[in-house]
């Protein structure tokens, strides 16, 4: 299994070779007066800075040089500058993670708790009413829009009601921070809140958590919600658990010891979906929000064409999905000890 | 026509069919339900004014409003039955009307020139295997590596200073990273079918590469891909109507949903509001996908030879 997971980790530097390559290729449609602006936004007020910004950054050398020169400064650990972001690339990463990190961690629970639950209970109620309500749901959700059914929560909950805010989190904690009363030690401030012994920021945070963790989740059940029902269906059917029934077990037994456990493995297969998901969901998510992490960062930067951003978001995403991946295979052979990793 | 007994039988997809034939009425009558400002630009978005506040309906009953512009008793701008966006003034009833048309070109053609992308490089793979199968598997890796909806919006931010803003980019930029799933999923289903003896007897009886692919081997594995496909459509349409959202599908004033849900952007403390920007494109979006997964959904029940007779317990 090591050797295993040794060959999958040696294949990562690969996949970002070239996924890199095809990102800094697109950039190669946009004229290089149009990238200068990247590094100068006014470039009319200064007619000479134009190429003196070409000449500082050699953007009009040939395609292999500019990408071996960023490779070269990927190695040294120098991601370049965010446009976008105003500060390293490198830096806003490690910036902005952390907050993506705390929604999509946030938006997990209502994803797999409803997603599953709600799953089983359709394939245990087969055909009858709670199946068929269910399947309408699946349906709904999977035809809505995120950024609609964020705009309809924010139209209700904020604009209307007033009850939920946007944003990520109260001015007045940002003033806490800035004066060095609250403390980060993760950046995510539900924990940090925890760490702090503040209650206050914890419910400021989570109250700021709600729309977009709802928003972020709801795609993603209606997903999970069909794959566990129809994975549930076929497990029931099988033999064994029909040798549990007759054995006299409880039913509750059959269909969470038996049944379930088995039918969770291809549940686990969309599991790579579902992170898959969860960063695309991030992008529009955020935007909407106005929540202040990867997401809307990414997004941001592809519009004003800050390649340096995109390239730092897309190596840190195809990163993400390479070990995530592999932590689904690894997943596999915990869950069902039938799989083998060779 | 067997099918289509089939499709009308089940509730769901009755529903799905009657709302796909609504919205392709509402396609084919657009110009009598809205007739244009500009006869020669029918997809610019009728103008109400220059307000910069966003305009509320005309009318209190949004039917009788359609009803005096169908039947030419007031014009769109008078009644504005759905409101207007704001900045710009664009008239929201008129765009959803073009815009039906819209995204039935839309999610057609993206999920039709996906579709053919992936059945060709799928097909190809799968039939000459050794070399090619693994140049174009690899490709499709990489592809399939790039955070799908990232990708698109870098493409059509890069392609638009070249080729412009429009429908056409952010198209290319959705097909460009969305044809991979087909061609694995036909790949699959070419191996299987390619070693059954029938292809090997074509292939004694002398019939060309492209015979044998087309003839004998595509309408043998084809269908899982088709459905897979139909049931695409709606997510390519809410694709599109993300990148217009954010600013890189349609150009400004061009009748197309997401663009008009774009405008509620501006006014987000103020919704509740100005609660027909966001209400009346959101559901018609909403319903139009809808009705694309509710049939595609149906589709592959009956049409998915895995899972024929044994959903019946």
């Amino acid at each position: 299994m090591w050797a295993y997971i040794v060959r999958r980790l040696l294949l990562l530097p690969l996949l970002i070779f070239l996924v890199t390559l095809f990102v800094f290729g697109m950039y190669f449609f946009v004229p290089v007066d149009q990238r200068v602006r990247l590094y100068l936004p006014d470039v009319a007020k200064a007619p000479d800075a134009s190429a003196k910004i070409i000449a500082k950054y050699g953007l009009d050398q040939p395609f292999h040089i500019q990408y071996i020169r960023w490779l070269s400064n990927l190695l040294k650990g120098d991601l370049g500058w965010s446009q976008t972001g105003q500060q390293p690339v490198l830096r806003a990463l490690a910036r902005y993670f952390p907050a993506t990190l705390e929604l999509a961690l946030w938006a997990i629970v209502p994803v797999i708790f409803i997603g599953i639950w709600l799953g089983i209970l359709s394939a245990i109620h087969h055909n009858r009413p709670l199946d068929h309500a269910t399947r309408v749901f699946a349906l709904i959700g999977w035809s809505f829009p995120s950024f609609v059914y964020g705009l309809l929560l924010i139209m209700v909950f904020y604009a209307w009601l007033r009850w939920l805010p946007v944003g990520r989190i109260s001015d007045w904690v940002l003033r806490l921070e800035a004066a060095g009363q609250f403390k980060t030690y993760t950046g995510m401030y539900t924990i940090d809140a925890i760490l702090n012994g503040r209650p206050d920021v914890l419910a400021d945070a989570l109250r700021h958590l709600v729309m977009p963790v709802f928003t972020l989740a709801y795609i993603q059940w209606a997903l999970l919600l069909r794959i566990t029902r129809s994975s549930m269906l076929e497990t029931l059917r099988q033999e064994y658990v029909m040798t549990a029934r007759a054995k006299g077990l409880a039913e509750r037994v059959v269909i969470y010891k038996h049944a379930a456990r088995n039918a969770m493995i291809p549940v686990a297969t969309v599991a790579g979906l579902l992170l898959i998901g969860l960063l695309n969901g991030v992008v529009i998510t955020e935007t909407i929000f106005n929540y202040p992490g990867l997401g809307s960062w990414a997004a941001t930067a592809a519009t004003q064409l800050d390649i340096l951003s995109v390239l730092g978001f897309t190596l840190f995403n195809c990163t993400l999905l390479v070990l995530g991946n592999l932590f689904v295979d690894i997943l596999y052979a915990v869950i069902d000890p039938r799989i083998r990793l060779e | 026509m067997k099918l289509f007994l089939k499709l009308c039988k089940n509730p769901l997809s009755l529903t799905g069919l009657v709302l796909l034939v609504f919205f392709l009425g509402v396609a084919i009558a657009a110009p009598w339900l809205a007739p244009p400002a500009w006869p020669r630009e029918p997809y610019r978005i009728a103008r109400c004014g220059f307000s910069p506040m966003p305009q509320p309906p005309g009318v209190n009953n949004p039917l009788k409003g359609i009803w005096l512009i169908v039947t030419r008793q007031a014009t769109v701008c008078q009644v504005r039955p759905f409101g207007t966006t704001g900045e710009g003034q664009y008239d929201i009833y008129y765009g959803l009307v073009w815009g039906t048309r819209t995204a039935f070109k839309v999610g057609l053609y993206i999920t039709g020139i996906s579709l053919a992308i992936g059945l060709i490089l799928g097909s190809l793979a799968a039939y000459f295997g050794r070399y090619v199968d693994e140049v174009i598997m690899r490709i499709t890796d990489v592809f399939m590596a790039f955070p799908f909806l990232v990708a698109a919006i870098t493409l059509a931010a890069v392609l638009q200073p070249t080729i412009g803003r429009g429908l056409v980019t952010a198209m290319i930029a959705l097909i460009a990273f969305g044809w991979m799933g087909y061609a694995r999923l036909i790949r699959g289903d070419i191996l299987a079918v390619k070693e059954r003896d029938y292809v090997q007897a074509a292939r004694a009886a002398g019939a060309g590469h492209l015979r044998i692919l087309f003839r004998h081997i595509l309408p043998n594995a084809i269908y899982p891909t088709m459905v897979m496909a139909s049931m695409d459509i709606g997510s390519y349409v809410i694709s599109f109507a993300a990148l217009s959202f954010l600013g890189l599908g349609a150009e400004v004033g061009y009748a197309d949903w997401g663009q008009i849900l774009s405008f509620a952007r501006n006014w987000i403390p103020r919704l509740n509001q100005y609660w027909w920007i966001v209400l009346y494109p959101g559901v018609t979006l909403i319903l139009f996908v809808l009705a694309w997964n509710l049939v595609g959904d149906a589709l592959r029940d009956i049409l998915d030879p895995r899972l024929r007779g044994r959903i019946t317990v």
